[in-house]
């Protein structure tokens, strides 16, 4: 996979946004931008880069960089170098930005305003938002912002960016024209970190004395709050609800709409099948790109849910919380709580996940979490467990009503869980003797999650999502139409067109190989596009069972005829292998694009696939050891 | 990429006393009158109030002392301990200023503070 190309705007000054983490930084990005942005990557590192464009109150049209946030200009994580090399006009590709926008934390002006001194030293012209002013005054801060301003030597706006006009201000200010007048005589170089650090310090300190603001106001909400979601047994407790309802949701609540997608896909079928006549040309449309595509649309939902909860979770501050409550369980394995949310993405998809590992600031953290992110049970494994445990497992119902087939849904998941600790174990021993990660993690106050912010947040993973559908899938199913379809079958020939095909020989080629753990050749012709993407295996199937249907009825009519045809053993064999299989090449390709070569992608295939053929040798040799072959 | 993984760091154990005497500041002398009076932060009990005294971390992790300034464990902030870890105490959350974080104990082990009532008590 490439890396996505920067889109340049060619005209506008460039203004840049900077600010402490947490400071509602990217939420005035949203409010100044709102459609308007562009989601990429720096040159050379993988920092997501943010711009937009907006105009100023007088028309005038502007770029804008939401620069990853920062406590200061002595980068200690990948994300605060960028933001640092930007403002120094080191970054590559990168033009230094005309203007800064200091984005303030208006409860929290006693850290925020470090950072802001800081900045005026680089000699960038540069603008104060306080922000979050709402807040401030709902907990009895008054600011003044004249007074700020002539203590700073800089403009000060107030924004509230969760309001609607909240950035009108900062909009007319910028079209003041003394504002983008570079200061000629500035020390663009910070000094030493220490000096800076405790000047600033000071600095900030007689400030907020002189404005009468030094006085802690501490977010009694947040606090009252704390006393129960930290508390050490009501905590992970509540972690523990949280966590249940969320999947429980992803179930429950994506069932109907999933139904919709299933019907719409077959009816697109049907249609298309009904206006072109028998021929190549349909069997394409219909059983390779509306069947193929299909198959996977209808994992959007579960997605949209999960993702739903885990932006509602980041916004509304808790996410961090279950981080610290989940730190010791994952300092165990040699990992720290901030491993604990590009996980739970992976559960989603391992794509967002192994992204959202680039806030580890400890390396060897970051590479383990990358590493163990694709045992996490992705969503697109639902659809190849849902088969296997329909055709194989019982719909039989155990003590107090659990079902027994929802039990084995749950034991794949903790397995995966289960094989991510042992792999992170494993790999403590090895690299981490002696080694002393940190934590230092912030923990904001508690806030209301903004609709607008999450929608914004929803529609980037759902178009990510979508994305991957149109390109990857869609191009591999397409092939996998071809291999299964040329050549065609000689006259006179007898058995299902697909063992003649070049799909055919492929899957006899691998049987060899997978003989032992008892997969037939129509699983390995399955496994193979089933590469491309876990959930095209079931497709693949049906192809494969020269089954002429929609996505629907694949899984539908799949399932008495591989519960005749398959031996139990391997059913719990092949259940064994997806627990562990790096069954999809967008993940290996993320991880290349996340870690910048070639090492890590290569060492999370092998070790992949020697477990899951590990797993999957144990389970079925297990298995007919029971009788149950 | 091995090399990157393999990197190791060695902790050494420490004792304040000794190491206060190397690490003093010379931009806050007013603020170390007493060494005795201090503690390190993962000994407040919760909710008590202290104030950050100085930050002094082992040579090896010398970069602690540094990230924890930044992050606002500057001498004269005000800081309290307000929840614990629920096996061994191990992380803490922790007030400092207006802001709170979540440190591991060997961090909040580098931060010396003087309980508030000692402070007001010397000024």
């Amino acid at each position: 996979m490439t890396e996505t190309k920067i889109h340049l705007y060619p005209t506008g000054p460039l203004v840049a946004l900077v600010g402490n983490p947490n400071c509602g930084k990217t939420a005035l990005f949203n409010r100044l931008t709102g459609s308007q942005q562009k989601v990429a990557n720096y040159a050379g590192v993988t920092v997501e880069r943010k711009e937009g464009r907006f105009a100023t109150a007088a028309g005038k049209a502007l770029r804008v960089l939401d620069l990853p946030g920062t406590y200061s200009l002595h980068p200690r994580s990948l994300d605060e170098r960028v933001t640092v090399d930007v403002l120094m006009g080191n970054a590559q590709g990168e033009k230094r930005p005309d203007l800064v926008v200091c984005v303030v934390d208006a409860t929290n002006l006693r850290r925020n305003l470090r950072l802001v001194l800081a900045v005026k030293r680089t000699g960038i012209p540069c603008l104060v938002a306080l922000n979050m002013m709402d807040l401030a005054e709902r907990r009895g801060l008054s600011i003044d912002a004249d007074a700020l301003s002539r203590e700073l030597g800089l403009p000060v706006v107030r924004t509230v960016a969760v309001q609607g006009d909240g950035a009108q201000a900062l909009k007319a200010a910028l079209d003041l024209p003394d504002l983008w007048k570079r200061v000629a005589d500035a020390d663009s170089r910070p000094a030493s970190p220490e000096r800076d650090l405790r000047g600033d310090h000071e600095a900030v300190r007689e400030m907020l004395e002189r404005l009468g603001l030094d006085r802690a106001v501490p977010h009694q909400l947040s606090d009252r709050i704390d006393r129960i979601a930290l508390h050490p047994v009501a905590g992970p407790l509540l972690l523990t609800v949280v966590l249940f309802l969320m999947f429980q949701a992803v179930f429950a609540w994506a069932e109907v709409p999933m139904g919709w997608i299933e019907t719409a896909t077959a009816w697109v079928g049907q249609l298309i099948g009904d206006l072109l006549p028998e021929g190549w040309l349909r069997s394409l449309l219909v059983d390779g790109i509306v069947a193929g595509a299909g198959g996977v649309l209808v994992f959007l939902p579960q997605i949209v849910i999960l993702f739903l909860f885990i932006l509602v979770l980041e916004e509304s501050g808790y996410l961090p919380r279950a981080a610290f409550l989940l730190d010791r369980l994952m300092g165990s394995v040699g990992l720290s709580g901030r491993s604990f949310i590009p996980l739970l993405s992976s559960f989603a998809c391992a794509i967002p996940g192994i992204m959202a590992a680039r806030t580890i600031s400890n390396q060897r953290d970051r590479l383990v979490t990358i590493l163990i992110a694709p045992l996490m049970t992705c969503s697109a494994r639902l659809p190849v467990y849902a088969l296997l445990i329909g055709a194989f497992i019982p719909a039989r119902e155990l003590w107090g009503g659990i079902e027994l087939q929802g039990l084995v849904m749950l034991g794949l998941y903790l397995a995966g869980i289960v094989g991510a600790m042992l792999v992170a174990w494993v790999l403590k021993q090895f690299t981490t003797r002696g080694q002393v990660r940190t934590l230092m993690m912030e923990l904001p106050d508690y806030h209301w999650p903004v609709l607008r912010n999450i929608a914004i947040g929803l529609w980037q993973r759902v178009m990510i999502f979508l994305r991957r559908v149109g390109g990857i899938i869609l191009l591999l199913t397409v092939l996998l139409w071809f291999l299964a379809s040329f050549p065609a079958p000689p006259e006179g020939a007898t058995g299902p067109a697909i063992e003649h095909s070049m799909a055919g020989m492929l899957g006899r080629a691998l049987a060899v190989v997978m003989a032992p753990i008892g997969f037939n050749w129509q699983i390995s012709i399955a496994l193979v596009p089933g590469l491309a993407a876990r959930e095209v295996a079931v497709s693949s199937l049906g192809t494969v069972y020269a089954l002429a249907a929609t996505a629907d009825d694949t899984a539908q009519s799949l399932t008495p005829l591989i519960a005749a045809d398959w031996s139990l053993a391997t059913a719990l064999s092949l259940l064994a292998w997806y627990v562990f299989a790096p069954m999809c090449v967008s993940t290996l390709a993320t991880i290349r694009r996340e870690t910048g070569g070639w090492t890590m992608p290569l060492a999370a295939a092998t070790y992949l696939f020697a477990l899951a053929y590990l797993a999957a040798f144990i389970t079925y040799r297990l298995a007919l050891a029971a009788g149950l072959g | 990429m091995l090399g990157m993984i393999l990197k190791y760091h060695v902790f050494v154990a420490f004792d304040y006393q000794s190491l206060t005497t190397l690490f003093l500041m010379p931009s806050a002398p007013t603020l170390i009158p007493d060494l005795t009076s201090t503690d390190a932060l993962d000994c407040l009990p919760l909710h008590a109030p202290a104030v950050v005294h100085q930050v002094v971390t082992p040579a090896a992790l010398s970069d602690w002392a540094s990230w924890l300034a930044e992050i606002g464990f500057l001498p004269g902030e005000s800081v309290r301990v307000i929840a614990r870890g629920a096996v061994g105490g191990d992380p803490l959350v922790v007030r400092i200023g207006d802001s709170t974080f979540a440190l591991r104990k060997a961090e909040a082990a580098c931060v010396q503070v003087q309980r508030a009532t000692d402070a007001m008590a010397r000024s």
